[in-house]
């Protein structure tokens, strides 16, 4: 008895902006789990949720304005609710939340969930608000009309929580025992959705599956729909024909959805009448005097591009020391570890493979961190949906929506906190439109590799009677390359894999709220965790298996040669010397190493050597990287930075074999092009992954970019050498 | 015919039909721009599109694209 308890869950729905998250923490507490559902970008939120003395699980499905679903990620809510997710427990009952503010639009959502045949009690949220506004709504009328238990709540100060409770405790035991009351849909639609009903009922050994009513009327009104979709992948295109039949006999003027919609706000509207009393006119509210503010042509500018930019300043340089302590702490536990370990392969792999492989991850908590705090922020007050409002023009030529701002700028830091940004993009296509592009945006682990080679070959010339410096234009330039291939890009890519009509635009501006500090820190917990736990692995992983690359085979016989000249040398700067140019020996024997050669010939229209192509494929664990391992085969030792004199000297001077210098200014500036376009980067390639469900994407952003930057760069070393003979 | 995308800022309408697509159209429906509802237009963002309407009681943001497939009668 108790196990089937346990396997019990409650699903928890409603329309997006109803404190539907708060009422959720509140119900659940903080441990809660995270994860996503196979195959699809969605979020998978569950919580334990005590009853009495049993515990069921809540899960807390994507908000939502109706289950006529239009994608893959939309339609999740609904398998769920009806129990055709794979994997998943069924549902045994439903929370509904509702706004009291607009109960009109969320009403709309409750009508098609009295039609899934479960228990169900209603949340009316923000009674208290919606009174101050005016807005009465006698709960008890309601719930005697719809014929399920309605509570008034006010999850913001965990008012009718326990009510709830109570309420979904009496659902479990008598279940069914309300017999709800929805809206009366037309008869000749219901005659149809009946005969659909039952066709497909015929056909469950072909469909594995028994349709529900309520799918079947999603079948038959949401032409081109996610589940006819499904249906039509189930039984093949000629079904089509079928289908068509059963929509053509609702003898009805009106399009099905019409009839639909129309007949649901119909019912809404006696509803309303009986149970809701509002002022004639509706007072101007607190969010209408704000908004007057923030989407007012001139300070709503002004306040967007501040906000803008005090969130990218917030990444960029707030994190920036936590990220120099991480450095430093990871650094320090290096020099203890190798201190406690005699040199050989195993301290090679725990100070180099295994603790940077774990610096490697850690170091992008504090951007996820600053990030995703000002996103919780920006979402709970209300004020992400203004954003995508006031900036929604600049994206629409390029097939995206406002939506893309804040995930597109902050790549601009980083692409890892920006893709995880790309959450809040509603559209499945637009959503992975922006993250396809996100590391195309310059990003700050970047810009040593622009610093080291600007500095070292660009001269430092100073335009337009020394209001710009030479140098400043190519580091200006570096950056616009980016986002000047990103355009074209993203053309091409909404007109292929991701092509298809460019989605409504139709976002609810929510009411603004003071946000809840418990929802922000929930959200930070659980990005934090999922970027650890899954990006972080990949991340990890990959740094260690390209320590190994650079690592073996180790020959001894090269120890034994600088074994030699050591001793024969006095000074310790000779021995110094003698360290780095074994360790260059080393890097160079290394299967790494041994490929660069090999494939000296591929980077050679580029303008590189097989060192230069040998750190540029080093830093796929990180950007960054690419200067310790230059630091490392030209013998100057790894622990270099961009300003590093020695570094910059040995650059300058190193040469071809045949005594050319191997750099110049077109070499520089194909390195500088190369590094702006390619996705050297497993953990925004990890992200992507996580973030999309699928290896697919990264993949593709992988290989795109690859070849961008191939192509380029060779363009710019070409180019630049025959400007320069 | 009259649409929304006509209306200029603190005008009213009341919706007579919408067209489009039919995703479009069932979107829009949804939301609750029913025939017979009386809607008003707030104001255009900055860049002129998209346009900020309030429809029973909440505020919506919608294309003008999109508005030009809701049919309304001007109210006075």
């Amino acid at each position: 008895m108790h196990l089937s308890e346990a396997a019990a869950s409650f699903a928890l729905v409603g329309n997006p902006n109803t404190g539907k998250t708060t009422l959720f923490n509140a119900l659940t507490g903080l441990s809660h789990r995270v994860g996503n559902y196979p195959g699809v970008t969605v979020e998978r939120l569950e919580g334990d949720l005590k009853l009495g003395g049993r515990t069921v699980s809540l899960i807390d499905l994507p908000g939502t304005y109706s289950l006529a679903a239009r994608s893959q990620d939309e339609a999740i809510a609904v398998d769920v609710m009806l129990g055709q997710h794979a994997g998943e427990l069924s549902v045994k009952a439903i929370l509904a939340i509702l706004d009291a503010n607009n109960i009109k639009r969320n009403l709309y959502l409750l009508s098609q969930l009295m039609e899934l045949g479960h228990p169900l009690v209603v949340a009316l949220n923000m009674s208290d608000v919606a009174r101050r506004h005016g807005i009465e709504i006698d709960a008890a009328a309601l719930s005697q009309r719809l014929g399920i238990p309605v509570i008034p709540t006010s999850s913001d100060r965990g008012e009718g929580v326990d009510e709830v409770r109570r309420a979904l405790g009496e659902a479990l035991e008598n279940r069914g025992s309300h017999p709800a009351r929805g809206a009366q849909l037309p008869q000749e639609l219901v005659r149809q959705v009946d005969a659909l009903q039952a066709y497909l009922l015929s056909e469950e050994a072909t469909l594995k599956r028994k349709v529900a009513w309520a799918e079947a009327l999603r079948i038959l009104v949401d032409v081109e729909g996610e589940f006819e979709k499904r249906l039509l992948r189930e039984l093949g295109v000629a079904f089509l024909g079928r289908l068509a039949a059963f929509r053509r006999d609702v003898e009805s003027e009106r399009p099905l959805h019409a009839l639909e919609a129309v007949a649901r706000y119909g019912w809404i509207d006696e509803i309303a009448d009986a149970c809701v009393r509002r002022p004639s006119e509706m007072a101007r509210t607190k969010t209408d005097r704000i908004d007057g503010f923030f989407t007012h042509r001139v300070w709503g500018t002004l306040a967007l591009l501040l906000i803008l930019g005090g969130i990218f300043q917030a990444i960029y340089s707030w994190s920036a020391p936590l990220m120099e302590a991480i450095d430093g702490f990871f650094g320090v536990v290096a020099g203890q570890v190798s201190s406690l370990i005699p040199p050989g392969p195993l301290q090679s792999l725990i100070v180099d493979g295994v603790i940077r492989g774990a610096g490697a991850v850690v170091i992008f908590l504090p951007q996820i961190l600053v990030l995703v705090f000002f996103i919780a922020l920006l979402e709970d007050c209300g004020y992400m949906a203004r954003a995508a409002f006031l900036a929604d023009k600049l994206f629409v030529r390029l097939g995206l929506s406002g939506r893309s701002v804040i995930p597109l700028l902050s790549s601009f830091a980083c692409a890892v906190p920006g893709i995880m940004a790309a959450r809040a993009i509603d559209s499945r296509r637009n959503r992975l439109a922006t993250i396809l592009v996100a590391p195309l945006m310059s990003c700050s682990a970047r810009l040593p590799v622009y610093v080291l080679l600007i500095g070292a070959f660009v001269p430092g010339r100073s335009l337009l009677g020394g209001w710009l410096g030479l140098q400043g234009l190519v580091l200006l330039l570096a950056h616009l390359i980016g986002i000047t291939v990103a355009i074209p890009v993203l053309l091409i890519v909404k007109k292929t894999v991701l092509r298809g009509p460019n989605s409504p635009f139709v976002m609810e501006l929510p009411p603004y709220r003071v946000p809840v500090l418990r929802n922000v820190l929930s959200r930070l917990i659980d990005q934090s965790r999922a970027f650890l736990v899954n990006a972080g692995t990949v991340i990890f992983s990959v740094s260690v298996v390209i320590w190994a690359l650079s690592y073996f085979p180790h020959p001894a016989s090269i120890h034994q040669d600088f074994e030699a000249q050591r001793a024969a040398q006095g000074s310790p700067a000779e021995r110094l010397l003698l360290d780095q140019q074994e360790a260059s020996a080393y890097l160079s024997q290394s299967v790494l190493g041994r490929f660069g050669q090999v494939v000296e010939p591929v980077v050679e229209p580029l303008g590189w050597d097989w060192r230069i192509g040998m750190a540029v494929v080093g830093s796929f664990a990180a950007r960054e990287i690419v200067i310790a391992t230059l630091g490392t085969i030209f013998s100057v030792g790894s622990d270099v930075d961009e300003g590093s004199e020695t570094l910059l000297g040995v650059i300058k001077s190193a040469t071809w074999p045949d005594g050319r210098k191997l750099f110049n200014l077109p070499v520089a500036l194909s390195l500088i092009v190369f590094f702006a376009l390619c996705c050297q980067c497993v953990a925004t390639l990890a992200v992507m992954k996580r973030e999309t469900a699928s290896w697919r994407w990264p993949a593709y952003t992988f290989a795109y970019m690859t070849v961008l930057a191939y192509l380029a760069a060779m363009a710019t070393y070409q180019l630049g050498m025959r400007l320069v003979a | 015919m009259t649409t929304l995308d006509s209306l200029g800022p603190s005008h009213r309408g009341r919706i007579k039909t919408v067209h489009g697509s039919h995703a479009i159209s069932q979107r829009l429906m949804e939301m609750g721009l029913i025939e017979g509802s009386t809607i008003e237009v707030i104001r255009l963002a900055p860049l002129g599109d998209p346009m900020q309407v309030s429809i029973h009681d909440y505020n919506l943001s919608l294309r003008k694209s999109e508005a030009a497939l809701v049919e309304v009668e001007r109210c006075t």
